[in-house]
């Protein structure tokens, strides 16, 4: 059983989270047609957009409820009222995906409150748009649980209570906030292979895969559809993907008694040969032949890729589903989790990851626990640990500002486990150092050093 | 002109296997006659470039259309202290018209100037190649020439590929250094405990973890051949006291002619293994007594192996529990593969078969003693053959050379490559450590368990593993009893036998 080491200090050092309403914000991006909306001071919205924009290369439609000094103290409920009426006029979106922010739930008000007397009050003027709202004070949990109540609110929100019809041919996808574009793009592929129809909440893969729109669109475009979440209920069986989408999917089986399936990891052979089988279960076709290739492929890049894990020394610090699901990959390669390090000790999930310790910190931690390692495995504010230690640094999550392509990269499914190895694999070969006498000298390591021999002639220069 | 020089090579006094041949097999040589259709390894132009290329200082001119070197470089992990000329490549590439027009000697002439206005080498070695033999350029003479004009020692390689096999060509290397380089230098530093390590191609900087152990001892190493040489050490080896000549097959006769000619004695050993590395170590001080050093050099040299074997024994003793009944196929003559199997054996491992395509009468000797059953020997085996042995997993892991890589990983059976391409460094005391901690890494590596696994689904992509989201599935397709029974019978065979160019397994696993 893996031990979870708790935050032991009070400086957090080059820190490993991002907040929970960013989180949320994150989630909201992936629906069609959506302006997520910070409820909070402007502040808490920039600095959540600019790193947005730093890890998208994207414009990115966040706006604040703009919370001053008077509606700190007076309240908030008339700001949040004119936001949403904003927005509505300016941008007319299909959803207002509200988070709210520390400052405003430290004052404490009843938003759930507010936002019903908002919306029955101003029914006719907010027709056509959905608006929902996620608690998610920045003092609590990080992106993976503000991701997780966003979605659960959009579903408590939106999706309808009474099902007319289940789609037999119709599944739920429920993935987590660390599955990039192409993940996406993996997932769904899969899932059409069965002929199944997939409805992916949220769906970065149609919001943030980066294209060129030809006008100027002041919200998402592209990502789940509005009226997908609506009929949500159809859905013959939703499948889960990460131990942080348990709550929308228990709630997705409240609200219309949707069996669910989650999925720890979709990354490497059997956790892949899972969702395969489900797939296969839920819509009764075979497994397509080109499916069971891929499956052949990456059995072979298994081979011939894990000499280069073989006994190699991994820091990996992410989001607790995440680094279950690095972590359980290289473990799976025969390397070694030799550091972990993760932003909230709540889930579940992290006494199932492959390491003796995890321990709930910041890169700080990482710096100090990965002396010695071979990798690290985070994202790109991890640069100055690798830098300090010398240690290559494999870039994944959330935020990656200092590459590009990130969100194209898979690694998921059978083909994106075999581009993960490939990719990893290739890190090591290119840190191969050449041997050195010095390096290999048996002796330089004991007491009984010795003076050599002087060299011959020829090696004197 | 190559004739003669060949067939004094097939007469090795050196080699107890060449001796025990009669006249007329002798004739035909060391290696097996090439089958067209049905061959596999080098040939000799590549055997001659593997022995003298790891000298680090000189440069290596392939006199060749471009196939011979341009498909051929930067494949080998000799490493190198110092000097990287060595790693660069360089062809005079010719082309038809270069052949057409008869400018191969012309082309050579610049290259050779070339090379030596931009890097200004102390030595060029110039390789003959089939084409170039067959159009007749008199790259002696361009030597020659070239040598005079740029004060630069230029020398001759022929070896043409098509005189023979890589054996032949390493040989013919030798041929080379006897002829042209060794002996051309007098060092002005020649001591009582200077030794040449023939045939010690530094793989992984290998040789890296026995040298500090001759610098405790005193013993200096004059010219190891090739690995990470200079030229000048090369061409001053005829000082040395003492010779070990490591790689057999491949520099005997070099290791022969220079005890000929200048009396320097020699004996054949090897660094892999720690019975094998203590022997070695013993020989060399017991030779450079005998040619004059002081006797003490022989105690010393017992307590360092004492000490050595200590601490050795005990790393080795902390891999029993994980590999002990481990079975370990050892399929490769380029090592000696007995010394490496009887370490593996003290720790607990079981050799369940060992090739002996290389090894001698008296290898063979020991290793009948050692695995006590001379059926676990076997020489050389077709790929086919091999696949099926390893897919019955009859072992837990093969160690090879890299040409057997895939035969084991499609069968999904844990592979260890322990000859010329490897990354890591096995030779040595230390270096037998790291192999046991190799072997230990890739038996427990947990893929194996990931793609042995028999597929959830069959060959139709029907679903024959545990149902996953826990009730029946809707709507099944209509099943086809007749393939259900027949994927019944077949156990899901989960991949299909594939075939391998080439005769035998083991064919290229040459030094």
């Amino acid at each position: 059983m893996t031990t979870i080491l708790p935050v032991d200090k009070s400086a957090s050092v080059n820190p490993l989270k991002s907040s929970q309403p960013l989180g949320a914000a994150f989630a909201y991006l992936g629906v069609d047609g959506c302006v997520p909306l910070f409820h909070g001071s402007q502040g808490c919205t920039s600095f959540a957009l600019v790193l947005f924009v730093r890890h998208f290369k994207e414009t990115i439609p966040l706006q604040t409820t703009a919370m001053d000094e008077v509606a700190t103290i007076m309240g908030g409920a008339d700001h949040l009222e004119e936001a949403i009426l904003n927005l509505k006029n300016r941008t007319k979106p299909k959803l207002i995906g509200i988070a709210t922010t520390a400052l405003v739930e430290t004052r404490g008000e009843d938003f759930a409150g507010d936002l019903a007397i908002i919306k029955a009050r101003r029914a006719e003027a907010l027709a056509g748009t959905e608006v929902v709202l996620a608690d998610t004070p920045d003092f609590n949990g990080g992106i993976e649980e503000g991701w997780s109540k966003a979605v659960v609110a959009m579903i408590a929100g939106i999706t309808a209570r009474v099902s007319a019809r289940r789609n037999p041919r119709r599944v739920a996808i429920l993935p987590g906030f660390d599955l990039t574009v192409a993940d996406i793009e993996e997932i769904r592929d899969m899932v059409e292979a069965f002929g199944l129809e997939a409805t992916i909440l949220p769906d970065v893969s149609g919001a943030l895969d980066g294209t060129v729109p030809g006008k100027w669109i002041p919200t998402t475009y592209g990502g789940t559809k509005v009226e997908d979440i609506r009929t949500l209920g159809e859905c013959v069986h939703c499948l889960a993907i990460g131990e942080g989408q348990r709550a929308a999917a228990e709630k997705l089986a409240e609200v219309a008694d949707v069996p669910y399936t989650l999925f720890g990891t979709l990354t490497g052979l059997k956790a892949v040969d899972r969702f395969v089988t489900a797939l296969a279960e839920i819509s009764g076709q075979p497994v397509p032949a080109s499916l069971r290739r891929r499956r052949s492929q990456l059995a072979d890049a298994l081979l011939d890729g894990h000499f280069h894990f073989s006994g190699k020394k991994i820091a990996i610090a992410a989001e607790p589903d995440h680094l279950y699901r690095l972590a359980t990959f290289f473990a799976g390669m025969g390397a070694e989790v030799a550091a972990a390090v993760t932003t909230t000790g709540s889930s579940p999930i992290l006494k199932k990851v492959p390491t003796d310790e995890v321990k709930v910190g910041d890169l700080g931690d990482l710096e100090r626990l990965a002396v010695g390692c071979d990798l690290i495995v985070t994202h790109s504010h991890g640069r100055q640990a690798a830098e300090h230690l010398d240690i290559p640094l494999f870039r994944v999550g959330f935020p990656i500002f200092d590459r590009l392509g990130m969100q194209h990269r898979a690694h998921v499914g059978y083909r994106g486990t075999r581009d993960l190895i490939f990719e990893v694999s290739n890190l090591f070969q290119a840190q191969r150092h050449d041997p050195t006498p010095e390096g290999l000298n048996p002796l330089t390591k004991r007491e009984n050093a010795h003076v050599s021999r002087p060299e011959t002639v020829a090696r004197a220069h | 002109m190559l004739s003669p020089k060949v067939q004094a090579l097939f007469d090795e006094p050196g080699c107890d296997k060449n001796q025990a041949k009669d006249e007329k097999a002798r004739k035909k040589g060391c290696s097996k006659p090439l089958t067209p259709g049905a061959a596999a390894g080098g040939c000799a132009f590549d055997g001659a470039k593997i022995v003298l290329q790891p000298i680090t200082d000189a440069a290596h001119l392939i006199h060749a259309p471009l196939a011979c070197e341009g498909n051929s470089w930067d494949n080998r992990g000799a490493a190198s202290s110092g000097p990287m000329l060595w790693r660069t490549s360089f062809t005079t590439d010719l082309t038809e018209l270069d052949v057409v027009m008869g400018q191969g000697e012309r082309k050579l002439w610049k290259a050779i100037r070339e090379i030596v206005e931009a890097h200004a080498p102390p030595a060029i070695f110039v390789y003959e190649t089939c084409v170039t033999a067959l159009i007749g350029d008199d790259i002696d003479a361009v030597c020659r020439h070239a040598s005079e004009k740029f004060e630069t020692a230029v020398i001759p390689v022929h070896a043409a590929g098509f005189v023979g096999s890589k054996n032949l060509g390493n040989k013919l290397a030798g041929e080379a250094l006897l002829d042209h380089v060794i002996g051309t230098h007098e060092p002005d530093d020649v001591g009582d405990y200077d030794v040449n390590i023939l045939g010690e191609f530094n793989l992984a900087g290998e040789f890296w973890l026995v040298k500090p152990l001759l610098d405790e001892l005193g013993i200096r190493v004059r010219a190891c051949v090739p690995g990470d040489a200079r030229f000048l050490d090369v061409a001053s080896a005829h000082t040395a006291k003492a010779t070990m000549m490591v790689c057999s097959t491949a520099l005997i006769n070099l290791a022969r002619k220079m005890e000929e000619r200048w009396d320097i004695p020699f004996f054949e050993g090897s660094f892999y293994g720690v019975a094998d590395t203590s022997e070695a170590l013993r020989q060399l001080a017991n030779l450079l007594v005998r040619r004059g050093a002081d006797p003490e050099l022989i105690d010393r040299t017992e307590a360092l192996i004492a000490r050595e074997e200590k601490i050795v024994w005990e790393k080795l003793e902390a891999f029993r529990p994980r590999l002990q009944g481990k079975r370990v196929l050892l399929n490769t003559g380029g090592v000696k593969s007995w010394s490496v199997a009887s370490a593996l054996m003290e720790i607990g491992v079981e050799i369940v078969g060992t090739s002996v395509k290389k090894s001698t009468d008296e290898d063979k000797e020991r290793i009948k003693q050692i695995l006590e059953d001379e059926h676990r020997m076997f020489e050389g085996m077709a790929p086919r053959d091999l696949y099926a042995l390893l897919e019955r997993h009859d072992a837990d892991i093969m160690l090879s050379g890299g040409r057997t890589q895939f035969v084991a990983l499609k069968a999904k059976m844990p592979w260890l490559d322990i000859n010329q391409e490897r990354h890591l460094p096995y030779a040595g005391y230390d270096g037998m450590v790291e192999l046991v901690r190799q072997i230990d890494l890739a038996i427990h590596n947990p893929i194996w368990a990931q793609v042995r696994e028999p597929s959830p689904f069959d060959e139709a992509g029907r679903i024959v593993g545990e149902s996953v989201i826990g009730r029946t599935a809707p709507a099944r397709t209509p099943v086809d009893e007749v393939a259900v029974a027949r994927a019944a019978n077949d156990a899901v065979p989960t991949h299909t036998l594939k075939k391998f160019a080439g005769s035998g397994a083991g064919d290229a696993d040459d030094c």
